[in-house]
């Protein structure tokens, strides 16, 4: 009995010899929405351009995709080719130049019908008007005969997921749909994903750095640095109390609403550079709590008792305004703050 | 659209009148026709009687406006060593080169294309690098080097074909082959890269997202978005039809319009010279408005761009 719909296991990823991703572990239940955290550059898209075998023919992919149980990772062209946008959709970043400038959109949308629905003509056109609806593009009839650039940013984003949902596919991963869109915009689309996910009943891997966003559509989420997951767990659990130094200085970068103002607290340093990776933890150049082993032994991705699962060997215990304090291994270090502001 | 049209059409007119006064002037400075065409011991009388008659004794200006005026009523003159009409000299000889330049185009068309995307398609394979390596080969070498190398092949050594003249088929081949071998390893180059560029945008990794075959997705999303850049050098290529074999004729001996150009240049044949040159740049002003029409064709939001 296969319960999740996608399990990544040890997904490895090598650009020319240099190594980006360094084993990913995820299980995306049947309409499970996890968020995918982090910097620039750490690995979230690449993690799923991966798995659907969308990477550029230098990049050396190794490790387990499966979807239903099926290993999707090495097989030939036409099983991915039946896995994209039929099981798994995906949505990107820039959603001017994801569609193609040359064809209308009415085709670009009847293609994806066509490929997985096999409908054509004016069956495939109308499903295309009821799908544009669906996103909320007015007008979709007249529009169907435009191009991409006299579509706004924020519509072509809409003309994406529609072009998404063709397929009826069960997991959609949008990555970083927001991203490049103005704010008010950024919440129609957010909105609009929340809404789709609740009536169409599709999983979701949200790919963002906004972590409020990701709090917003998932569940759960997983927190990357340098093309590893560092911590993973419920939205609650990681809100509440992170206990990765990583994912904790994410939410000290983040400006509160409520309470009295606090200067933000920045994480120090850059994130290195995957052909220059520090040895043992890849945060420890700029962690405030690191401890001479974070130096040389790499921690492991593990299960704590609240059911997250950490890579760090001096996890945080508990934040001071934490709903739920996790006991710790370790007290809390005060020190090495000051080194941060 | 319209607007459009008039702009265009007067820009080219603009373009076909500067070439015609550049040529006017040039040949005009260059040599002294008459001394040329008699020869240098005639008697001082012939050679004014000469000038005289072909009104080489009128101030430039003025032979300049005249020559003017006789375009705009369709005379293009009279060639002075034929003393026939220059126009029809030149046009009988546009079929011997178009015979050259036509298949010449049609294989760098067919063999460049192709052998760039495919290229492009399989980069860093063997096969790419042997594109990258025969396309630089093949539009490095100047075509006189090429045409002689062929001749040498193809004629003296293999002696299986012929290496000039105009007789049969066969003697077409070797000129054709020599000014399609630049074309194609220029058009490979182009389309490469031009396809290299577009299979690394964002919309083609969406075409593949959403399921599409790999060979829909290279024929459907990438070689229309490709077409643009390759279309321009093509229309480059269609507008060198006229001018394009005035090297290679005289190598293999063509009577096309390449050589009526080296033969009318050295005997300062100016009515033929300024013909041969008028209608080179009206070729090519005619395949830069049919390119800039397909671009609109190609690529809709140079079609709004236009519009306005």
């Amino acid at each position: 009995m296969v319960s999740n719909l996608v399990e990544l296991r040890g997904l490895k990823v090598a650009f020319d010899g240099v190594q980006v991703l360094h084993g990913i572990d995820l299980e995306i239940g049947r309409g499970e929405a996890i968020g995918l955290v982090g910097e620039s550059g750490c690995g979230k898209s690449v993690t799923w351009l991966a798995a659907l075998g969308l990477l550029p023919g230098k990049a050396t992919v190794t490790g387990s995709v499966r979807v239903d149980g099926q290993e999707i990772l090495g097989q030939p062209r036409n099983v991915l080719e039946g896995v994209r946008g039929k099981r798994i959709a995906m949505i990107f970043q820039d959603p001017s130049s994801s569609l193609n400038p040359v064809l209308r959109v009415g085709r670009q949308i009847t293609e994806a019908l066509a490929i997985h629905r096999g409908l054509h003509g004016q069956a495939a056109k109308a499903e295309a008007l009821r799908l544009l609806d669906m996103v909320g593009i007015p007008d979709a009839r007249r529009r169907l005969e435009l191009f991409p650039h006299e579509f706004s940013g924020g519509q072509c984003q809409r003309v994406m997921i529609a072009m998404a949902l063709a397929g009826e596919p069960d997991l959609l991963v949008a990555d970083e749909p927001t991203t490049a869109l103005d704010a008010t915009i950024q919440a129609q689309i957010l909105d609009l994903l929340i809404g789709l996910r609740s009536e169409t009943g599709m999983a979701m891997i949200f790919i963002s750095h906004d972590l409020g966003a990701v709090s917003q559509v998932c569940e759960r989420a997983c927190v990357m640095y340098a093309g590893q997951v560092v911590e993973q767990g419920s939205i609650q659990a990681l809100f509440d109390n992170p206990r990765h130094p990583y994912t904790r200085g994410l939410f000290d970068a983040i400006p509160r609403i409520d309470g009295p103002r606090q200067r933000l607290v920045p994480i120090p340093g850059t994130v290195p550079h995957p052909s220059d990776l520090p040895e043992g933890c890849a945060f420890s150049p700029r962690c405030s709590h690191v401890a001479i082993d974070c130096r040389t032994r790499r921690p492991e991705l593990t299960a704590m008792d609240d059911g997250r699962r950490l890579s760090c060997h001096h996890p945080l215990g508990h934040h001071p305004e934490a709903h739920h304090p996790v006991d710790s291994t370790r007290p809390v270090e005060p020190r090495a703050l000051e080194a941060l502001s | 659209m319209l607007r459009f049209a008039t702009v265009r059409l007067l820009r080219a007119l603009i373009t076909i009148l500067a070439v015609i006064t550049f040529a006017f002037v040039v040949l005009r400075l260059s040599g002294d026709p008459a001394q040329v065409m008699l020869g240098p011991d005639v008697p001082q009388e012939s050679v004014d009687a000469f000038r005289k008659a072909w009104g080489l004794d009128q101030p430039l200006w003025i032979q300049y406006l005249a020559y003017i005026r006789a375009i705009f009523t369709g005379d293009f003159g009279v060639s002075m060593r034929d003393k026939a009409s220059a126009m029809q000299l030149v046009i009988e000889r546009i079929p011997a080169t178009l015979q050259l330049t036509i298949p010449a185009l049609f294989l760098k068309v067919v063999i460049g294309i192709p052998a760039g995307v495919y290229a492009a398609l399989h980069r860093q394979s063997a096969v790419d690098r042997g594109v990258i390596l025969a396309a630089i080969f093949g539009f490095t070498i100047p075509s006189f080097v090429m045409g002689l190398l062929l001749v040498l092949i193809f004629s003296i050594t293999l002696g299986l074909l012929p290496s000039g003249g105009q007789d049969t088929w066969q003697h077409g081949i070797l000129p054709t082959l020599t000014m399609s071998i630049g074309g194609i390893g220029i058009l490979a180059r182009f389309s490469r890269s031009a396809m290299i560029e577009v299979m690394g945008q964002p919309y083609i990794r969406t075409a593949s997202a959403k399921g599409m075959k790999w060979q829909d997705v290279v024929w459907k999303h990438a070689l229309p978005n490709a077409a643009v850049p390759i279309v321009t050098i093509v229309g480059f290529m269609v507008g060198t039809l006229i001018a394009g074999a005035v090297v290679v004729e005289s190598i293999f001996s063509w009577p096309g319009i390449g050589r009526l150009l080296v033969v009318s240049v050295s005997n300062r044949d100016l009515a033929v010279v300024q013909c041969i040159l008028l209608m080179i740049a009206a070729t090519m002003v005619v395949s830069n408005l049919i390119v800039d029409l397909l671009y609109g064709f190609l690529d809709p939001r140079l079609r709004a761009q236009s519009a306005h």
